[in-house]
């Protein structure tokens, strides 16, 4: 088959362009750096719309082996690829949207000194991801995971020269890390338990060997599942996520919003048989997205600098995927995985168009009345908040729709997820609208001093149109998941659901747009100035965390500065030296008190003598 | 009778080896020992070893002595010396010196306990002693002279007058 | 004549005696003179436990090992006195005391 010889060019692409501009050191002229940082990308995009049609046409699935990684004892892990429908899905929008930041990312860092380097990691990343997502085996998974990882510390501390990027990068590493030590822990189990780590065989022999509800498969997930909190920035390692704003625009748009952070909800979806055979574990993955999805929603509401705001938006949404995941409607958390890649990469790159073209304000309070000055932005921000608030028609409205009606038909804690959820839709629809309404509308305080070229506005405009269309899309999926069963109409829900992002909007409108109602009295009262610093600094868990585990290891550390195990060894040289002193005060050299002390050794030899004698 | 002797012999010889090791004055302290090597001697004699006691006498308290008078004439200590002595041999000096040697007596009087026996009561000859030495304990009898040997030349060398020529030497 | 027929224990208690005696001597005189004599009364001691033993046994031995440490207190003597004098030369007084420099 054609097609077979093609799929390994996916991944080569963009990691031969990788090796090429690391290996430029930086001394390409910036139009080759940028023809082939981008231009790999989108080859890879065009072999992925090919291999698409071609497994829209036939349905089956491919399997690619390409060699064998190593052969230790029966552990046998190859570089092999699995191309499914959920396979497909993710290679697209990693291509796609990817390719699209690539050519935004020509002007936005074209300026900048580094732009070669910056290629260099974007194309490694997407070429670690693609890996992520083809992988058959999860030890390949694991080696896209730990690249995008990589990949995701290189950019976010791309201006390195800065401290306080190379600290949130650090951040970034760290936390996602502690995530990746339960993932590979995780792998253990599974490969001790089950003798293979080829996703297919896994899933088949789990259901032979493990009962639903047993301990082992439970905590086989729950470890896997502290990977993807940790990649998919969930409660409790979300952490790093708005720290890592410290990066480029596009970087965020990339990483941390359309593929990188997507990966753990990936990951629970394509081990989707080990977390049927662990209820709790799913059900603690729908509770983690339900809080996750409030916390990060009440934060967004209170924060001033507007890819903070996204970064939070971002940790709402993905616990809308989470929530999805824990309530068994894999295919719909996939659908809102693609549908908000769309419309966050969108609100980014706006933002990025915003940040660049009003020379690197970040504030949305020095912002203002940029609806006249940046048109071609102002309509991408209306449309991708519109998909964030998921208004009617819009592609967030049909896959957000779905993941709630999913989460209210389960027995049990269904009713109570399907509140959470939306309440985090109404604050939504108010955070996003409160950024439109205040950085678009009302008076200017920057001008901005350029407009974005069509490197800017051609990405921005192809993304509207897939966030305004894509709700329409019929994702392939069918083949993957088991079948979720037939949804009862309930208008009810249905009709709660479209009015309360609507509400949302309103509540915004009223408060920053039209200023009917103020909070400022509120938010200027004690309790109210206080709320808004909690939420402002994300409920400060970071500062928890400094408590917790921060400062015990800096003071742990600095009992350990004096070196507190050679003390005990110094302790024994003291000791034996003092020893020695002592016994050499009884060498003192006079003849008459070496004869006393023989004498008495003497009388005490005799006396044990006489003693054994008797 | 005879065994009176013995007792007044042993008495002899106990009286004046305390009298030697307490006098200040060093060539006193040489007679008394003399004093008490010929009441050993005289010991000897009574338990039927002649030939012991004509060594002890002729030996120990004629050569050796005598040896210990001439070092003892040649460094010619004078009144000073023997003022220190006294000043060395005050009370203070007696304690722990005692008490050790006490012990250390108790404990040998312990050992002897049980020991019921009595000396033969016969004279061990010379003419016997002479050929155990020549017999059995020849290897002895050479030994014994490397020994003295060594020790002639040892007290050759040790007797020379170093300090003029390591001074020569420097 | 023969010899007397004393109890061993007697003999033996003065042997103990006596060699008590010159360990006091060593432990209390500083004089090295004195030193020396008091190892010469403490060697006669022994030497005249071992003539009683063989006294008791009525065996040549006691005597032979007489001689032999008759020898040894001899070639010891000779020796010591040599030291002696060297110590009189070279720290100028016979107190014992004073030769100490292997302290340490």
């Amino acid at each position: 088959m054609a097609d077979m010889a093609g799929i390994w060019l996916i991944p080569l692409l963009p990691l031969a362009s990788a090796i090429v501009l690391i290996l430029s050191a930086g001394r390409m002229p910036r139009q080759l750096a940028a023809l082939l940082g981008a231009g790999s990308v989108g080859l890879a995009a065009v072999c992925v719309a090919v291999l698409t049609r071609d497994f829209l046409a036939d349905g089956e699935v491919r399997e690619v082996t390409l060699w064998t990684w190593m052969a230790v004892g029966n552990f046998t892990p190859k570089i092999a690829f699995y191309i499914d429908g959920l396979t497909v899905v993710m290679m697209s929008v990693i291509t796609g949207v990817g390719f699209l930041i690539h050519l935004y990312s020509i002007e936005f860092m074209w300026e900048d000194e580094s732009i070669c380097r910056y290629f260099a990691y974007m194309n490694l990343f997407v070429a670690a991801m693609l890996l992520l997502v083809m992988g058959d085996n999860l030890l390949l998974l694991y080696l896209g995971w730990e690249g995008v990882g990589l990949c995701s510390y290189l950019l976010v501390g791309f201006w390195y020269r800065d401290p306080a990027n190379g600290k949130a990068a650090r951040k970034a590493f760290v936390v996602t890390r502690i995530g990746d030590t339960a993932m590979a822990l995780g792998l253990f189990l599974l490969f001790t338990e089950l003798g293979t780590l080829e996703i297919q065989p896994l899933l088949a022999a789990a259901n032979d060997q493990w009962q639903v509800g047993d301990t082992l498969p439970v905590i086989a997930t729950a470890l896997l599942l502290g990977g993807a909190v940790g990649k998919s920035a969930q409660l409790p390692l979300h952490t790093w996520l708005p720290d890592a704003m410290a990066g480029p625009t596009p970087v965020s748009a990339l990483i941390h919003a359309a593929t990188m952070v997507t990966a753990g909800v990936y990951l629970i979806a394509r081990t989707f048989g080990l977390f049927l055979l662990a209820p709790p574990t799913q059900e603690a993955v729908a509770w983690i997205g339900l809080a996750t999805l409030l916390l990060a929603a009440f934060a967004a509401l209170a924060q001033h600098d507007i890819k903070r705001i996204l970064a939070y938006s971002t940790i709402s949404q993905i616990g809308y995927m989470f929530l999805a995941l824990g309530v068994s409607a894999f295919a719909s958390g996939i659908f809102h995985l693609v549908t908000h890649a769309f419309f966050k990469a969108l609100l980014f790159l706006a933002a990025g168009a915003v940040i660049h073209c009003l020379h690197h304000e970040h504030n949305i309070f020095r912002m203002g009345g940029l609806r006249t000055r940046l048109p071609v932005v102002f309509w991408s921000f209306l449309i991708g908040s519109a998909a964030l608030a998921a208004l009617p028609f819009t592609s967030g409205f049909y896959s957000k729709d779905a993941i709630l009606l999913s989460a209210w038909e389960l027995p049990g804690i269904g009713p109570w997820l399907w509140a959470g959820g939306l309440l985090g839709a109404l604050l939504t629809g108010i955070y996003s609208f409160r950024l439109v309404f205040v950085v678009f509308f009302g008076e200017a305080h920057t001008e901005p001093d350029r407009q974005p070229g069509w490197k800017m506005a051609v990405p921005l405009t192809l993304l509207c149109v897939m966030a305004l269309v894509g709700g329409l899309l019929v994702l392939p999926l069918t083949g993957v998941f088991p079948p979720t069963g037939h949804h009862t109409a309930n208008h009810a829900i249905e009709y709660i659901s479209i009015a309360t992002p609507l509400a949302g909007l309103l509540l915004a409108y009223l408060l920053f747009l039209g200023r009917q109602l103020s909070v400022d009295a509120l938010v200027e009262s004690p309790t109210g100035s206080k709320l808004r610093d909690f939420w402002l600094n994300g409920w400060r868990i970071d500062q928890l965390y400094d408590l917790l585990w921060v400062r015990p290891y800096s003071t742990i550390s600095q009992w350990c500065r004096n070196e507190p195990v050679d003390r005990f060894y110094n302790g024994v040289v003291n000791a034996s030296q003092w020893t020695h002193h002592k016994l050499a005060a009884l060498q003192t050299g006079q003849l008459r008190w070496y004869a006393t002390t023989m004498v008495f050794g003497l009388v005490l030899l005799v006396a044990i003598m006489l003693r054994n004698a008797a | 009778m005879m065994e009176v002797l013995f007792y007044i012999a042993a008495t002899v010889a106990l009286l004046s080896t305390g009298l030697a090791l307490t006098r200040a004055n060093a060539a006193h302290a040489l007679i008394y020992l003399i004093v008490s090597l010929l009441a050993v001697a005289v010991l000897f004699f009574l338990m039927g070893a002649p030939f012991a006691a004509a060594l002890e006498i002729v030996i120990y308290a004629g050569a050796i002595m005598v040896l210990f008078v001439f070092v003892i004439m040649m460094l010619n200590v004078g009144q000073h010396g023997i003022a220190q002595e006294q000043e060395w041999l005050r009370g203070r000096n007696w304690i722990v010196p005692g008490i050790l040697a006490g012990l250390l007596l108790l404990e040998l009087l312990l050992a002897l306990r049980h020991a019921p026996a009595t000396t033969a009561g016969l004279t061990v000859s010379p003419k016997e002693v002479g050929l155990a030495l020549f017999g059995p304990y020849v290897l002895a009898v050479e030994i014994a002279s490397m020994l003295l040997l060594a020790g002639l030349i040892g007290a050759y060398h040790l007797g020379r007058r170093f300090i003029v020529r390591r001074e020569n030497k420097r | 004549m023969g010899g007397l027929q004393i109890p061993m224990e007697h003999v033996l208690a003065l042997a103990g005696l006596l060699f008590s005696c010159g360990l006091m001597g060593l432990m209390l005189r500083r004089n090295i003179i004195f030193m020396l004599m008091s190892l010469e009364v403490m060697l006669n001691a022994s030497a005249l436990a071992f003539v009683a033993a063989g006294a008791k046994w009525n065996q040549a031995d006691g005597q032979i090992i007489f001689l032999l440490i008759l020898s040894v207190a001899a070639a010891e003597v000779a020796v010591g006195l040599g030291l002696v004098l060297q110590i009189q030369r070279r720290f100028k007084t016979l107190d014992i005391d004073q030769a100490r420099r292997l302290r340490g």
